[in-house]
């Protein structure tokens, strides 16, 4: 038998949702987190409120791997329902802890498999005396067991309750019993295990944070000086919106009670995106939050904000589609529905984060490049980075003061003589001024339209105008590669072999691409951070051979893009796609690279 | 250089303005369009009570309509954007900068067909706008298609009658808790303009539904949205003045024969009674509406009036500058703050 491994363990938590376990899960993360391991959660659950399988998976990696991991080592079987799949999807060797109030189904046995008892059900029932408690509590009695089983030392777990719980002593007295409960169980009974163990790390998460994505962009959007956000709620974008709500007021709330910002759950997206267009029309910094169903919907405004020139910022958080499709799963499949979103052609700005740092720092800055441009934005993200929680290194101030573009103040207008034409490219750069109605000169005004419009902004329909403003429209977009973040590229592997990664899966990458040099097969990354892509990507695809371009969608919808840009590197792009909805892992990627032999 | 010569001055109002300088492009619109008449009672309207241009929002959506923002004013800020959605984007102009005056023309089919959903929800946000529907009953640009507000049984110029029931947009607005209701028609802008005129002066969504006859698609016998059955069929509440701070008020007056309502931003308006109503009262106001749907007549003027209710930018409790002009200074939370924050997300 192998000596247990360290700080490297997977375990796996299968509840019914609505039942108490994502407190109980919070508190086992928060937990490893505080022993200074790096660590992920990755929260698989239904769309459902009560009742429906979930699944919640805890990777404890001293090696600082934070993406799903590949397999799972312990199962916590507290869901009847999926027991038997849930047994079958641990690794040979693997640990399966259920509560043995009841005996274990002999059906559920692997030979494979080691299994561990303990009696949550029954130690709930003798020792909470509130009935209705008993149900939560007992989730929280698994806590303690693995807590004795992997090495978590117990005043860990109470400090990450009076954390969580801090003004609620009852309700930490109450869930620490439970985990004493499990805890004393297990060592009572001496059982063991030799997986692994999890071994403090002193000083090993000094400086990190814990978040989810969602909260980064809300901070990030608040940072930038969002005043005006619409939305509508939509999973998994929900909680973007719901942070800002809650973090706004703190930082905007004037001695009178008057807000700084304005927060208005729309009727619908189609209001969302109006809403948005009419404020980012009028000088504010606007935006809205959505996931693929909404985006679909704003598809009409996002033109008009296109055409029109209209600074507005969008938050997509990308769920499993076409349709409703898999609301609580995670996928990258609205690239083009960003990238060319509405009818006509078009083509948008897309900042791409892959952590809670670059989430921070591209939405403040998705507000700058808005009104630089003049034009829709879009922060691209995915329920994985989202909704999942995720360890980094603290957000980083804005280093750059608001950019307001080229909008001109009244004393601006007057100094070019009081004369200005609101679509004219004055400076061969595709982008042309603007004013903000309420200003105070008679020249500021002029008439906005989604019809066809000339250099003064009025209605025609003259072909070589029309097709003028086109080509300026697109030129403003080939102005903006020399803009938009820069990719990080790490090159030397030399042997003509590249990697492409952008978003969420960035982080498995990393991991699949050490596997890999391990097996004596180095590869070059790039990690995407923008559309549109500029020099350095086709730099990338000059330099390789052989470009693997991993994206969580079917169709390949990034390596369109980068196809349609660079067409003499066509070939040259493989796409690794994956897209079951659940968070991409490391052996997924590797397995595609090899595959693609 | 010698004086220049003397001309006969255009009489100047409030804002040291002539009427021309409310003016606006030259109508595209079918000769004799209803909508070019309310275009020239807007421009009467906003020149009598002084509007500062450059503080009017002009707002539209698609169809003929639409394109009637940019027939006045000229010098104010326009957008015509995309169908049914004016009101939501009103609703974010509002937001970015709720001191401008917001002027939101709409058509029958804009505001009742696809654009209902967010026209309810504005009325119920009673955010402050002049929203004026220009109800001809008929979709004019597409040629000749029935909207949501056609009459039960009125007959398209070529084809048959429409089967369904009128929306009535100001039954409807009165039932979701809009604060300002009027109804009148194109050709009389000695009521209409004195409607616009306290519309421009309400606190919240003051909505007109205005009959405005499509001379092409909709004025033919059997339509009831021909300038021959409005005429008709229409039904005064009462002859209306709508008088600005600056003019002089008697101040003895019979409450009997007339009823003042003080507009919330300046001016009063002065309703002389034909019918017995005060239009403070809802459930007359409902009572009235509904006689009137009965006797298939279009009760005019101005049917309810609430200058009471909070407004959208109250409830939002939004600052007096408007969130549109504020600075990184008012906007950016310091390092300090994300320092903490920072700390917040650590263990």
């Amino acid at each position: 038998m192998s000596d247990p491994a360290i700080n490297d363990i997977n375990i796996c938590i299968a509840t019914e949702n609505g039942s108490g376990s994502a407190s109980a899960n919070n508190i086992l993360f928060k937990s490893i987190f505080k022993m200074g391991i790096p660590c992920s959660a990755k929260n698989l659950f239904p769309s459902n409120i009560q009742g429906l399988p979930t699944w919640y998976q805890v990777r404890a990696s001293g090696r600082g791997y934070l993406g799903r991991k590949d397999v799972i080592d312990v199962m916590v079987i507290f869901n009847e329902t999926t027991a038997h799949e849930d047994v079958d999807k641990v690794r040979p060797g693997g640990l399966v802890i259920y509560d043995d109030s009841k005996p274990l189904p002999r059906e559920l046995i692997r030979d494979s498999l080691k299994y561990l008892g303990v009696p949550a059900w029954n130690l709930v029932k003798d020792n909470v005396k509130v009935t209705q408690l008993r149900a939560k509590q007992r989730n929280i009695v698994y806590v303690g067991a693995i807590a004795q089983l992997f090495g978590i030392p117990l005043d860990i777990l109470k400090d990450v309750l009076a954390d969580t719980f801090g003004d609620k002593p009852a309700v930490i007295d109450s869930n620490y019993l439970c985990i004493q409960l499990g805890y004393d169980h297990m060592e009572s009974s001496g059982a063991t295990q030799e997986l692994g163990r999890l071994v403090a790390v002193p000083e090993g998460n000094k400086d990190t944070i814990m978040t989810e994505g969602n909260t980064a962009a809300a901070l990030g959007a608040i940072f930038g000086g969002v005043t005006v956000v619409a939305w509508y709620p939509i999973t998994p974008s929900s909680s973007l919106v719901e942070e800002i709500i809650a973090r706004i007021g703190k930082f905007r709330t004037d001695n009178n009670d008057k807000h700084r910002f304005a927060i208005v759950q729309a009727e619908d997206e189609l209001a969302s995106v109006s809403m948005v267009i009419g404020a980012g029309f009028c000088g504010a910094r606007a935006m809205t939050s959505t996931s693929g169903p909404g985006l679909s919907l704003m598809q009409e405004g996002i033109g008009l904000a296109y055409f029109t020139e209209v600074p507005s910022v969008f938050f997509i958080v990308q769920r499993g589609g076409p349709s409703t499709g898999l609301p609580t799963r995670t996928q990258q499949a609205d690239i083009t529905l960003m990238h060319q979103g509405s009818h006509g052609d078009t083509r948008h700005l897309v900042l791409i984060p892959h952590d809670n740092p670059s989430v921070f720092e591209l939405s403040w800055k998705a507000f700058d490049y808005a009104e630089r441009f003049q034009c829709p934005v879009f922060v691209m993200m995915d329920l994985d980075l989202g909704m999942n929680m995720g360890i980094s290194a603290p957000l980083a101030y804005p280093d750059q003061p608001f950019d307001r573009g080229k909008v001109l103040s009244r004393e601006q207008l007057e100094a070019q003589g009081g004369t200005f034409k609101r679509y004219l490219d004055i400076d061969g750069d595709g982008i042309p001024q603007r004013t903000i109605p309420g200003t105070d000169h008679p020249a500021a005004a002029y008439f906005a339209r989604g019809s066809g419009h000339d250099v003064d902004a009025s209605y025609t329909e003259d072909n070589q105008v029309y097709k003028a403003l086109l080509d300026r429209l697109r030129k403003k977009y080939e102005t903006a590669r020399d803009f938009v973040p820069r990719p990080l590229i790490a090159n030397g592997a030399g042997n003509g072999d590249g990697v492409i990664s952008f978003g969420s899966s960035y982080t498995p990458t990393c991991e699949a691409l050490d596997r890999l040099r391990e097996e004596a097969r180095p590869l070059d990354h790039l990690l995407l951070r923008a559309l549109p892509v500029n020099g350095e990507v086709q730099q990338f695809l000059a330099d390789h051979e052989r470009i693997f371009l991993v994206e969580q969608n079917r169709d390949g919808q990034m390596a369109q893009i980068l196809r349609d840009d660079f067409p003499r590197y066509a070939a040259r792009i493989h796409p690794v796609l994956i897209y079951d909805g659940l968070p991409v892992t490391a052996g997924e990627i590797v397995n595609l690279i090899k595959g693609g032999n | 250089m010698s004086e220049p010569a003397v001309q006969m001055q255009a009489p100047a109002n409030g804002l040291h303005l002539i009427k021309k300088d409310y003016e606006g492009a030259q109508s595209t619109l079918c000769k004799g369009c209803g909508h070019d008449a309310i275009t020239a009672s807007i421009v009467t309207a906003a020149y009598e009570a002084s509007v500062d241009p450059k503080r009017v929002l002009k707002l539209s959506g698609i169809g003929c309509s639409a394109k009637t923002t940019n027939y006045f004013m000229n010098q104010s800020f326009g957008f015509n954007g995309i169908h049914g959605r004016m009101a939501a984007m009103a609703t974010g102009t509002g937001l970015a900068n709720h001191t401008l005056i917001p002027i939101g023309v709409s058509g029958d089919g804009d505001t009742a067909s696809i654009g209902l959903g967010n026209f309810a929800h504005m009325v119920r946000r009673n955010l402050r706008i002049t929203y004026i529907i220009e109800n001809n009953g008929v979709y004019g640009l597409t040629k000749g298609q029935f909207s949501a507000m056609a009459d039960r049984g009125s007959r398209l110029r070529k084809g048959g009658a429409n089967p369904w029931e009128a929306m009535d947009i100001i039954s409807l607005s009165l039932l979701m808790g809009a604060t300002f209701l009027a109804r009148s028609f194109s050709g009389d802008r000695k009521q209409l303009t004195p409607l616009i005129e306290a519309a421009f002066n309400h606190k919240g969504t003051a909505v007109l539904d205005v009959l405005s006859p499509c001379v092409t698609f909709n004025d033919h016998e059997g339509s009831t949205k021909s300038l021959k059955h409005i005429r008709a069929n229409r039904d005064a509440l009462h002859d209306i003045d709508f008088i600005p701070d600056f003019d002089q008020v008697d101040v003895d007056y019979d409450e009997g024969k007339e009823i003042r309502v003080r507009m919330h931003e300046a001016g009063m308006i002065t309703l002389h009674k034909i019918k017995d109503h005060d239009p403070r009262d809802r459930g007359r106001a409902i009572q009235l509406l509904e006689e009137a749907r009965g006797n298939n007549t279009f009760l005019t003027g101005l049917i309810y009036i609430d200058e009471n209710m909070p407004d959208f930018a109250e409830v939002e409790q939004l600052p007096e500058i408007p969130l549109a002009f504020l600075g990184e200074e008012e906007l950016r939370p310091s390092r300090q703050d994300l320092d903490q924050i920072n700390a917040s997300l650590m263990l």
